[in-house]
């Protein structure tokens, strides 16, 4: 065994055990759904703030984002805007969602939306949206951890890695079982002083063996603007992940384990350090194509890279720290999806949450994991990221049930979920039918308004398709209805 | 209900969401085209006015 795999083994072990013993972080009744899922509501400033950053900058993240500025140039550095962007909305609407949830006992966002509106069928379609959204986002890690594994070779990349992510993720089930978010909230610490050691020593070292940022920013050529058709797809894609990003049910879980508003609040001032590190590591898709790294399966694009580049020891250091980066959000995310399946599509257990056998969630948690694990040894990669890109589409269609929700009860539940089926189909379309002309899902559609074609991001055409109909039928409804609507 | 000191949190909204303001190559800062370190900078700029917004609803408090 080389310096290198001893390292990476060692440090993936060490989080394994981590992993187990966090269970006994807090003396607390595991049992209980908000202490296995929600960590009792008690973490503070820094534990949160490496919980939401381990959890919404993923290991898929690291592994995508530089891809896409090699493969793509401009246009994939929009990552940086939307995750700037995300706090200020986050600021505002996760404050609000935290105090209504610590008041009235919420695990989801799901619970919020059954409280607000009484409705169960718009319940489970925010439940089923979140799942939807979360499956594929799971197995994008397993994608994330794959690359590494093969590009580790020897007895990692056995039977193209699976041997190794099985044994990895039936352990990541195992001890999300027993500790619940105290698991992922422990490992974090540990994946987050591995991946900022590994991004400083990046962007020290790559560059001044490149000949400088200046040389590396002339190797991409006319890449490195946006094209004028491209400046809409770029705005519009920032603007609608950044809606997507707190929506999703890991985010959520996350946000809801912080033990007051104020933490809430504190970190959507701090999380934006991440976003730093994220350009710097999205600007390693320049350094590739820099340092002549030519390959088709752009996933590998930074294994190869760091591989070519890092002494050793820390390319060691460093797949550790994107498989770990990949361990963190499964479990919060198998969590998260886990709570919306138990809590709001299985009826049962709809009533005295605070005191809700975790049992459910738990065995569920091991379900979802099985099935990402299967999803992504049986179906091909280039399906896994489809079934991701039209996740984040979906996900932002709960924005008028559950963001303009927090703020107003004019809308009518029967208006929000016909909303909701019209957009989930026209975008769901519109996705699929950008596949027709290539290979891929492409995230933007081109449509001409008067004369000028326009490209832009899917989720938010099916936006505005949602909240017309919401606005335009809530009223019809309320007339209708016998229910008057609240003042 | 719409204290004004949530303004300050549509700058970062204005910011980045017109490509046409930062899609330049010039002015150039340590290599990095404009483009980057704008975008790269303003980060830092929407943590800084998200905390002037919980430091303002303290002070008022």
């Amino acid at each position: 065994m080389t310096l290198r795999d001893g390292i990476f083994t060692g440090l993936v072990v060490l989080v394994t055990l981590l992993g187990f013993v966090a269970a006994r972080w807090g003396k607390a009744n595991l049992r209980h759904l908000e202490e296995w899922a929600l960590g009792g509501r008690r973490f503070g400033t820094i534990v949160s703030w490496f919980l939401i950053g381990g959890d919404i900058y993923t290991a898929y993240t690291f592994i995508a984002v530089p891809a896409l500025v090699y493969g793509a140039g401009a246009l994939g550095f929009y990552a940086v805007p939307y995750a700037a962007i995300g706090y200020p909305f986050g600021f505002v609407v996760l404050s609000r969602f935290w105090s209504l949830a610590s008041e009235r006992g919420y695990v989801t966002s799901a619970d919020f939306v059954r409280d607000r509106f009484g409705s169960r069928p718009l319940e489970i379609a925010v439940a089923l949206t979140g799942v939807l959204a979360s499956l594929p986002y799971i197995a994008l890690q397993l994608v994330g951890m794959k690359a590494v594994l093969m590009h580790l070779g020897g007895a990692f990349a056995i039977s193209n890695g699976e041997l190794a992510l099985s044994v990895a993720f039936v352990l990541l089930a195992a001890y999300t079982f027993t500790s619940g978010l105290r698991a992922p909230a422990a490992i974090a610490f540990v994946k987050d002083a591995l991946v900022y050691a590994t991004v400083i020593a990046a962007i020290v070292i790559i560059p001044a063996k490149l000949g400088g940022w200046g040389h590396i920013f002339a190797a991409a050529g006319p890449k490195l603007l946006l094209a004028p058709k491209q400046q809409v797809a770029y705005a519009t894609l920032a603007l609608g992940s950044c809606l997507a990003l707190f929506l999703y049910p890991h985010s959520i879980t996350s946000i809801l384990a912080a033990k007051s508003k104020e933490v809430v609040q504190r970190n959507m001032v701090l999380l934006p350090i991440y976003s730093i590190m994220l350009g710097f590591l999205a600007l390693l898709g320049y350094c590739a194509i820099a340092a002549h790294i030519a390959t088709k399966d752009t996933s590998s694009v930074i294994p190869t890279l760091l591989g070519d580049f890092f002494p050793d020891w820390l390319a060691g250091i460093a797949f550790a720290a994107i498989v770990i980066g990949a361990l963190v959000p499964a479990a919060i995310m198998a969590i998260g999806s886990a709570n919306l399946f138990a809590s709001n599509i299985f009826s049962e257990y709809r009533h005295a949450r605070g005191h809700v056998d975790a049992h459910l969630s738990k065995l569920l948690t091991l379900a979802l994991c099985a099935f990402a694990l299967c999803f992504v040894i049986f179906v091909p990669t280039a399906y896994a990221i489809n079934l991701q890109l039209l996740g984040g589409i979906w996900m932002v269609q709960i924005v008028p049930a559950f963001v303009l929700g927090l703020y107003t009860r004019a809308l009518h539940p029967a208006a929000l979920l016909l909303g909701w089926l019209c957009a989930m189909a026209v975008a769901t379309a519109m996705a699929v039918s950008t596949t027709l002309g290539g290979t891929g899902i492409s995230p933007n559609i081109t449509f001409t308004f008067w004369g000028h074609s326009v490209t832009a991001f899917i989720a938010l055409y099916g936006l505005a398709v949602n909240l017309v109909i919401a606005i335009v039928a809530s009223p019809l409804f309320w007339t209708l209805g016998r229910r008057t609507k609240p003042t | 209900m719409l204290r004004a000191r949530y303004l300050l949190l549509l700058v970062p909204f204005l910011a980045y969401l017109d490509p046409a303001l930062y899609n330049h190559i010039e002015p150039r800062l340590f290599g990095f085209p404009f483009f980057y370190w704008y975008q790269l900078l303003m980060v830092p700029v929407t943590s800084l006015l998200i905390a002037c917004v919980l430091f303002l609803g303290r002070a008022r408090r």
